[in-house]
């Protein structure tokens, strides 16, 4: 019995273990760029700094990259262990991706990284600089077929449902690579990425320099981040809105949602800047509204009109009432006892109703009987496709304003990196110190608003959520949770411990005797190019 | 495009393959962290020990990872149902490997002996549970796993956790926990010297006799299990619908495909060969040898689970209809030619840049390495 308490529980380890996960996604994806940069300067100048940053930042890329192969393993095997209908009903689409991702780009980030920490002194400065691409190539396209599969379940192009086989069948894969959705999601999120790292070693490099400690180290690793930090929080931006643009296409319920949007305003409809959306009375409270910009940036014309909340619910209380058609073929379609004659009038009806079939199936959270199903029934499904608005709205929101902030904060940044002054900016080098967990909160949002705005499906329009669950007990899911949030806790302590502990250490820790607390005038005496490797055999 | 029958059949061999790979590669390194306590006395040599594999283990997980993925994409009902059916003990796997990336990379981090020895184990639960748990699974998939679909073909496991640690399925987790220690043996072998060769050289000869013993005892008594045989109503090459068929249980039916086809003798042969040759060649000290046996003797004893059970691959022991097959747990004709096309292209790639990392890597990882890179090294 699929009880809702059963599928609270399952998207409740979901939503936990997939935002975990994304802890340490878009460190990995960015950090591996800077890497990349970093080392090429090395390669490019032959000079030593360059290597140790490399080495540095490699360390902590290296803390942050061990919790996320250990997290995502359980993405991996999720969709199998809890949501075993999911898996069978669209394993057809949904699995080639995540196969392809394994392939095409988890093989190459995987194999190489081993080649990038252990390579040094085995490769020509050239094939390591080329591992480094190699791996930061293959982290990204990891990313790349991630987001075809969920840019898949916001929007299911490519298609097909079989009677036959009870399940979604690939019938376009270019469709599905090409997905508007997927490509828009991939930018904006890789970008996500990108900005999260760049902010990460802004933010301490700056405490380098607030302390006056490894400066030339600082203000090199400061500049790189600030150049790549503020092309990446441009492009978050432009693609953030071609990611909304999409989603007034394929998705006007998130869309609707997001924005607090309960009637359908004449076009161009206006943007709510602020509001407090109240889901019991279907109203805004205190709405400030800037006419025409939701219309401009939701359609990019100034006649197409936004649908609004009441007015999709109304059409989807239509696809419901189709949709039940559609399972009742069904039902008759798959039957061993039904007579051919009557398989064959169920497959007219089928075919005339197969879009809504999804609809149809939102009512199997309330009964099994498709002949049971009373108008009162169809409402509720009906409200059940609206998701709450107030989070979306404002988890949106604050998304965007910290992505505008991190322009700012760029902006600024290389700003006086080009004007070689920013050093003395200490009220810049606090801000981007104080920001660092902005960029996670960020991604998380993002995330939250991506995934609690598609529901109550698992595939948008085709798959309830509650139909995707695996057929396990409550107690099980009490059990697994707990299992995974005490896992996770212990782990998040060790890494933010070995985190912390290797950033304030800087890259003394490094061991090249280079580097140290000691004030750069000192510093720079004191080295000396022999120095061995071992200097400090008690640290270790 | 290649027809859908045979489409099924390449799948089911892939898939063999990938389970080969994945015992190969994840596999040695796995066997080393199943035996780094005890090989590894001092902190210095547990160091190299772990560096023999640190620059791989995680291009080698992949393959656990891509197993994974595409058995996702190419038998999704078997994914679901195995995934689901087999709950915690998928979550022990899972909750094993956790151990892994964290204790590769953390471990030398900071010198605290408890610190280290901590991982140490962490490392040796990473690589000594999965392979004992798939062992068990495999022993649990030859006896019937219970498990029906609905008329939706959605999934229902009846049987629990505990059950799965019966007799038979415990033998075929030692097989594989001894097959893979002893490839981990072999492998320890090849990249290392002195003392930490001499006891991995005996642990490879013990477990490689031990997973022998056991091998030959789970072929005696695979024959006394009542094996599954499709009597009628699917036509293999038909659209995939696990409930259309009718399936007889026939005592001694595991043996079926050997009896009708001689030939496939040849496959517990190699499995026994593979194994004995191993233990041969560790006796005489030619690791690398050695490592070519365990591999082949790996390919046989998973090759011989795979053709008792073909077109079995998830068999029910509670309704036979529902059970698994190559020909009606598979994805559409269309997934599965585009992922054969996937894996044709990017396997041989994969395959090249492994060895690539692999040669860069060559050589006796020593104590003098870990003294001299105290800072880089795991």
């Amino acid at each position: 019995m699929l009880t809702d308490e059963l599928v609270d529980l399952s998207r409740l380890q979901f939503a936990v273990t997939a935002m975990y996960h994304f802890l340490f996604v878009p460190l990995t994806l960015g950090l591996a760029f800077i890497l990349v940069i970093m080392e090429s300067c090395y390669v490019l100048t032959g000079r030593q700094v360059y290597k140790d940053m490399t080495q540095f930042w490699g360390k902590l890329f290296g803390i942050n990259f061990a919790l996320g192969v250990t997290t995502g393993i359980t993405m991996e095997f999720q969709f199998g262990t809890n949501w075993a209908y999911y898996s069978h009903y669209v394993g057809d689409i949904f699995g080639a991706p995540l196969a392809i991702e394994g392939l095409m780009a988890f093989f190459l980030e995987s194999t190489f990284i081993g080649l990038f920490f252990f390579g040094w002194d085995r490769l020509s400065k050239q094939k390591h600089l080329l591992v480094t691409f190699l791996m930061a190539f293959g982290s990204n396209l990891s990313a790349l077929w991630i987001l075809i599969a969920n840019g898949w379940m916001q929007d299911p192009v490519g298609s097909e449902f079989s009677y036959v086989t009870m399940r979604m069948e690939l019938t376009d894969f270019w469709a599905v690579v090409f997905n508007p959705t997927a490509q828009a999601k991939f930018v904006h999120t890789v970008s996500a990425g990108y900005v999260t790292a760049s902010l990460f070693v802004l933010a301490i490099s700056s405490w380098y320099i607030l302390k006056g400690r490894d400066l030339e180290f600082a203000k090199r690793s400061f500049r790189i981040a600030a150049a790549f930090g503020f092309a990446s929080a441009c492009s978050v931006i432009v693609l953030g809105d071609e990611s909304g643009y999409t989603v007034t296409e394929s998705q006007p319920t998130k869309l609707a949602a997001m924005e607090g949007m309960w009637e359908t305003h004449p076009a161009p409809a206006p943007f709510t800047l602020f509001a407090l959306p109240d889901d019991a009375t279907r109203t805004n409270r205190y709405a400030l509204e800037i006419p025409w910009v939701m219309g401009i940036i939701g359609t990019r014309s100034l006649d197409k009109e936004i649908p609004g909340i009441k007015e999709i619910e109304a059409e989807n209380r239509q696809r419901i009432t189709s949709g039940v058609k559609a399972v009742q073929a069904l039902e008759i379609l798959r039957s061993k006892t039904a007579d051919p004659a009557a398989k064959e009038a169920a497959k007219t009806v089928f075919e005339a109703h197969k879009a809504d079939l999804g609809f149809g199936l939102l009512l199997k959270k309330y009964i099994s009987d498709m002949n049971q199903v009373t108008p009162e029934l169809i409402s509720r499904a009906a409200a059940d496709t609206i998701p709450k608005v107030a989070p979306m709205f404002w988890a949106f929101r604050l998304m965007v304003g910290l992505g505008f902030a991190f322009f700012a904060l760029f902006a600024f940044a290389l700003y006086y990196s080009l004007k070689d002054n920013f050093t003395e900016k200490t009220w810049l080098l606090r801000w981007a110190v104080w920001f660092i967990p902005m960029p996670w909160i960020a991604c998380e949002l993002g995330w939250f608003v991506a995934e609690y705005g598609r529901q109550p499906w698992t595939i948008y329009g085709v798959l309830p959520t509650h139909l995707s669950v695996s057929s396990l007990s409550p107690a099980s899911l009490y059990s697994s949770l707990a299992g995974f949030i005490g896992f996770y806790t212990l782990l998040l302590i060790i890494e933010m411990y070995l985190m912390v502990k290797f950033a304030r250490q800087g890259p003394a820790s490094l061991g090249t005797g280079r580097y140290g607390d000691t004030p750069f005038a000192a510093q720079a005496a004191t080295v000396s190019p022999g120095t061995p490797a071992t200097r400090h055999p008690s640290d270790f | 495009m290649i027809d859908y029958l045979t489409l099924k059949f390449i799948w089911w061999l892939l898939v063999g393959v990938l389970l080969v790979g994945f015992a190969i590669m994840d596999g040695h390194d796995m066997g080393v962290g199943t035996l780094l306590p005890f090989v590894g006395k001092t902190d210095a040599e547990r160091r190299v020990v772990i560096n023999t594999v640190g620059p791989h283990w995680d291009g080698n997980q992949v393959w656990f990872i891509t197993g994974g993925g595409a058995i996702f994409a190419a038998w999704p009902l078997v994914y679901a149902t195995a995934f689901s059916g087999f709950y915690w003990a998928m979550l022990a796997v899972l909750w094993a490997l956790f151990f892994r990336p964290v204790g590769f990379d953390y471990r030398s981090k900071i010198a605290n002996p408890t610190w280290r020895n901590t991982w140490d184990w962490g490392l040796f639960v990473g690589g000594f549970v999965p392979p004992l748990i798939f062992g068990v699974a495999f022993g649990n998939l030859l006896e019937g796993v219970p498990f029906h679909f609905d008329e939706t073909l959605r999934p229902y496991y009846t049987g629990s956790f505990w059950a799965l640690l019966n007799p038979f399925a415990l033998l075929c987790g030692v097989v594989s926990s001894a097959m893979i220690t002893a490839h981990g043996g072999h492998y320890l072998m090849l990249r290392s010297e002195g003392d930490i060769f001499e006891r991995s050289r005996k642990a490879a000869l013990g477990f490689g006799l031990l997973a022998l013993a056991g091998f030959i005892a789970a072929g005696f008594w695979v024959q006394a299990l009542p094996g599954h045989v499709i009597t009628g109503g699917a036509d293999p090459a038909a659209l995939p619908n696990p409930l259309d068929k009718t399936v007889a249980l026939v005592a001694g039916g595991w043996l079926h495909n050997f009896q009708q086809h001689p030939l496939l003798w040849s496959v517990p042969a190699l499995g026994i060969t593979g194994l004995l040759l191993g233990a041969l060649m560790a006796w005489i000290r030619r690791p690398g040898l050695a490592f070519i046996a365990s591999s082949l003797a790996m390919t046989g004893i998973i090759g011989t689970a795979g053709v008792a059970m073909f077109p079995f691959v998830m068999p029910s022991s509670t309704d036979p209809a529902s059970g698994l097959t190559a020909w009606d747990a598979v994805s559409s004709h269309f997934t599965l030619g585009l992922m054969f096309g996937a894996t044709v292209i990017f396997m041989p790639l994969i395959i090249f840049y492994t060895s690539w990392a692999y040669k860069v890597m060559a050589g006796k990882v020593t104590l003098d390495f870990i003294r001299a890179n105290d800072k880089k090294a795991y």
